[in-house]
């Protein structure tokens, strides 16, 4: 069995080790050590409390204590380990023949296992031990007996996995016969987590055997194990605690041993990769602000933490909007679109760090905000409408709920006020006001993009920031939600920041588009200029890449060659050199300044595109 | 709604399978109860009795209990008795036992109700807290130790729980009743020893449940709409957790119901376990069947009410039923 890495480092897998060798070593030594101590009886010294000579007192024979617990621990552990391999081997057994019985035969089986495991081992193990007869042989058989439909079950789950691999059709193919098939094919690769739960199983049923024999079913004088020795220290518990708790310890060392190892096993405790950083210290003032902007982003940074190391999936992002703008923010799945959306509302996830050097919302810088404002400022002044309306809407919530409890935490709206706002929003997004009182999974897909809408509308928001809102839904419903943003902008005038990787959606309704790769904006572009007047080489790469009614469909689509950089390893030049046609020896050296074409035009390239190519291009997709 | 909608609808066939299952489980019980007397090995009045009881006591015994009678008209007189409340009589005291099940049931089913509404009580809340506070990585340290502690806990056997309290916190600081069921105070040992592991269990569940719930979609709009962390961790994330926490705490209610065997003999709590804990020992088998029939009746009965109570909770429980 492979060991997690970090269990050699971790504290609680070295107590676990050495409680384990305690134990093992005490079960080989003890008898041979305090045996003849623990059965001497000495009636001089009958039940007799702690003493120098007897730590632990004496028994109503007079016989020392601390020397009967030490040497019990072979009788308990080898009786409980006994019952775990009886019981773990015979429902292993019965367990994976069910891999490669009939159906009839497994329905059978785990319907007769369902039926037992319904009854907890201990009480199934204390009536076997009574029909049994009380005593170690009937104790340890019962114990096993009790195990058998839990391992039984654990064996047919792990076989019925490896039933339906290739391996074992082949093997059945070939006409290999049932018990070969078991032992050569089924058992070897389910050893491994039945070895784990037989590891827990041992902690239990040594506990279990304690138990019955605790009962006065299990060990029968003038045998004695754990359980015995604490019943009989129970009995004088009154004048002497320590003849009880003495044999009670003992139990709870063994048994918290296996349950330690059993956890280190499975990897619980092991040490984890290094904690991630504390946030970043708040950020300095913003830039001078600029009149009439919705938002006004320079310079936005994102470092994330990630097994390999910190990557930065944004680099130094600037982007405003406008009041009733539409921007569409291009880019393929990797480029930074989503974590940039993130990091303007603040939701990114824990240890993720951001910088930028203007951040402002409104008009309202918000560095400069307390915490409560910025809550404030970002709930009433943002609306985020996410990829996934199946997931993004709270399953147990109603939608009168999810719709209102915004307005209401920051605009104090009253209940009344604000279901009849809410009643409005879903009117606006042409839904029924009865649906306030639905849940989500009554809602069809579109619905729900239309409740994410709404609930995004109920605050008035002056940037709405909507990340692939119809990627989840199929095409006609795509067109009735992009149809009604657009409505929406008009009649609020609230600025859009619409993410997609579909260039031709954004193309089609969005103002402006800025073309993300690699955590960068590479080219930022009038809408109506993107069929014929994009200038970045990946810009025109993405226009190509789709397919129109006109396309020629007996030749394969255009597509990229190569994948974007690896985050891990940036490289000093242009992140697109790699897989640009246009690239010359000092792309790669040298990341590429801003030239602005006109006011609205601004590419990131070495080697733009010269105009009359566009054309060339065109025509000949 | 019309007889034949009524019987296609999801409720009634959720609640028709889950009865036949229930009925399936309790004909077991039954028959293992009745098997358990004849499948003892030798006389089971004559090691009752002792081995030098008079051969016409015995037998008188024997007629008495019908076990000179074929094995189905036992069985039919078993059930047919059974019907009637009759459970026969204890081969020791005489007393009727199902005179001793109603005088001692209530007392069971407290200390393990107790226990288990203890056990949600501190679990729930609990293991919400331990992932809000160790959610995305956060204080590796405390999760460690909440990890560290859990498992420990989850390793104490009830019973020695239970003597280790006695002999510390009744016989050493004398502030709890020893032994017995008197008042309130003598609710507090047997239910603390039998729902310490069953929350560290249940902890644990919880903790998983809630991270994997806080990472949901949904829990990221709710920030999105910047609500404070208490309308966040419970109007949000609580609900989505409790159906996941109440089926696993369903599987531990089995356990602790058998749990009570041995912690009421420590507590000598006038209980179902107690009375099966000496009747086993002093083969006293009318009364052990009737215990076990009456234990493991109440498992299923216990399971069966927390399979409704989730498919009330969130009715998809009940279709992944069938």
């Amino acid at each position: 069995m492979c060991l997690p890495s970090g269990f050699r480092r971790s504290p609680i897998a070295w107590a676990t080790a050495f409680m384990l060798a305690s134990l093992v070593a005490l079960a080989v030594a003890g008898p041979m050590v305090w045996g003849a101590a623990a059965d001497r009886p000495d009636p001089s010294v009958v039940l007799r409390g702690p003493s120098a000579a007897h730590p632990f007192g004496t028994d109503g024979l007079g016989r020392d204590l601390l020397a009967r617990v030490l040497t019990a621990t072979r009788p308990s552990l080898l009786l409980a380990l006994a019952a775990v391999l009886l019981g773990a081997g015979s429902g292993i057994i019965v367990g994976s023949c069910t891999a490669v019985l009939g159906r009839r035969g497994r329905r059978l089986t785990a319907g007769m296992i369902n039926l037992l495991l319904a009854f907890p081992a201990l009480l199934v193990a204390m009536f076997l031990a009574v029909v049994f007869g009380a005593g170690t042989a009937g104790a340890v058989l019962a114990l096993a007996a009790a195990g058998v439909p839990g391992f039984a079950r654990l064996a047919q789950t792990l076989a019925a996995g490896v039933a339906g691999t290739d391996h074992l059709a082949a093997a059945r193919v070939l006409g290999l016969r049932r018990h070969r098939l078991l032992w050569r094919h089924v058992l070897p690769n389910i050893a491994e987590p039945l070895l784990l739960s037989a590891t827990t199983a041992a902690g239990t049923t040594l506990v279990a055997l304690s138990g019955l024999s605790f009962l006065g079913l299990g060990v029968q004088p003038p045998g004695y194990d754990w359980g015995l020795l604490l019943s009989q220290g129970l009995d004088r518990i009154y004048a002497e605690p320590l003849p009880a708790l003495a044999p009670g310890l003992a139990v709870l060392y063994a048994a918290l041993a296996f349950q330690l190892l059993g956890e280190a096993l499975a990897g619980s405790v092991a040490r984890r990769g290094p904690a991630p950083r504390a946030p970043a210290p708040t950020p300095p003032p913003s830039g001078p602000a600029e009149d009439g902007l919705v938002l006004q982003v320079e310079d936005l940074t994102v470092e994330l933490p990630t097994p390999g190391g910190t990557i930065q999936p944004v680099r130094g992002v600037s982007l405003s909007l406008r009041p009733g703008e539409a921007v569409g923010l291009v880019g393929e799945s990797g480029s930074g679109k989503t974590l940039t959306a993130l990091a303007l509302a603040d939701l990114l996830p824990h240890g993720a760090r951001v910088s930028r050097r203007t951040l402002r919302l409104l008009g309202a810088d918000l560095a400069a905000l307390t915490p409560k404002e910025r809550d404030r400022h970002l709930a009433t002044g943002l609306s985020m409408i996410f990829q996934n309306p199946a997931s993004a809407l709270n399953p147990s919530l109603r939608i009168g709920t999810q719709l209102t409890e915004a307005v209401r935490a920051h605009r104090g709206t009253s209940r009344a006020q604000a279901t009849a706002e809410a009643a409005d929003a879903l009117r606006r997004v042409a839904l029924s006001p009865a649906l306030l009182r639905s849940r989500p999974y009554q809602l069809s897909g579109g619905q729900r993009q239309r409740v994410m809408i709404a609930a995004g509308l109920m605050t008035r928001p002056g940037l709405i920031i909507a990340d692939e809102p119809t990627t989840a839904l199929d095409v006609t419903v795509q067109r009735q939600i992009t149809r009604l943003l657009t409505d929406i902008r008009r009649d609020t005038s609230a600025a859009l920041l619409f993410i997609s990787h579909d260039i031709a959606l954004v193309g089609e309704f969005c103002e402006r588009v800025l073309v993300m790769y690699a955590g960068t904006i590479v080219e930022a572009v009038p809408a109506d200029r993107l069929a014929d007047g994009a200038r970045h080489p990946y810009t025109r790469a993405l226009v190509a890449s789709v397919p129109d009614l006109a396309a020629d469909r007996g030749r394969p689509l255009p597509t990229i060659g190569g994948g974007p950089p690896d985050p891990l390893v940036p490289a000093p030049g242009c992140p697109f050199e790699p897989r640009c046609p246009r690239r010359q020896d000092h792309c790669a050296e040298q990341a590429p300044p801003w030239q602005d074409f006109d006011a609205t035009h601004r590419v990131a390239c070495w080697h733009p595109e010269p105009v009359t190519a566009v054309l060339k291009t065109v025509a000949r997709s | 709604m019309s007889v034949p909608q009524l019987l296609r609808h999801p409720w009634t066939v959720f609640l028709g399978r889950r009865t036949l299952r229930l009925l399936l489980s309790l004909g077991f019980v039954l028959t293992a109860s009745f098997a358990m007397i004849r499948l003892v090995p030798g006389d089971p009045v004559r090691a009752a009795l002792g081995v030098d009881a008079a051969p016409d006591l015995v037998a008188a015994r024997r007629h008495a209990l019908g076990l000179d009678t074929p094995f189905l008209s036992q069985y039919w007189h078993y059930l047919g008795g059974l019907l009637h409340g009759d459970l026969g009589t204890s081969l020791v005291t005489g007393t009727p036992v199902a005179e001793m099940i109603r005088t001692r049931l209530p007392a069971t089913l407290e200390i393990a109700g107790l226990a288990f509404a203890a056990t949600l009580v501190v679990a729930l809340p609990g293991g919400l807290l331990a992932a809000v506070r160790t959610r995305d990585g956060r204080r590796p340290r405390t999760e460690l130790a909440f990890t560290a502690v859990t498992a420990g806990m989850a390793g104490v056997p009830d019973f020695v729980l239970a003597a280790g309290l006695t002999a510390l916190l009744a016989v050493g600081l004398q502030l709890l009743p020893v032994a017995g069921a008197a008042g309130v105070g003598s609710f507090v040992l047997p239910v603390l020893a039998l729902s310490l592991a069953p929350t560290a269990v249940l902890l644990r569940i919880v903790r998983v449940e809630a991270l994997k719930v806080l990472n949901e979609d949904y829990l990221r709009t709710a920030r999105s709409k910047r609500l404070s962390p208490a309308r966040r961790y419970l109007r949000h994330a609580a609900p989505n957790t409790a159906t996941a926490a109440l089926t696993v705490a369903g599987g531990l209610l089995p356990a602790l119901i058998a749990g009570t065997v041995l912690v009421e003999k420590v507590f000598a709590w006038p209980g179902i376990g107690s009375a099966m804990a000496q009747s086993a020992v002093a083969q006293d088998f009318p009364v052990v069947q009737a215990m076990v029939l009456v234990l493991g009746t109440t498992v299923l009965l216990a399971g069966l009410l927390v399979d409704v109570l989730l498919a009330v909770l969130d009715p998809r429980s009940a279709i992944r039923e069938m």
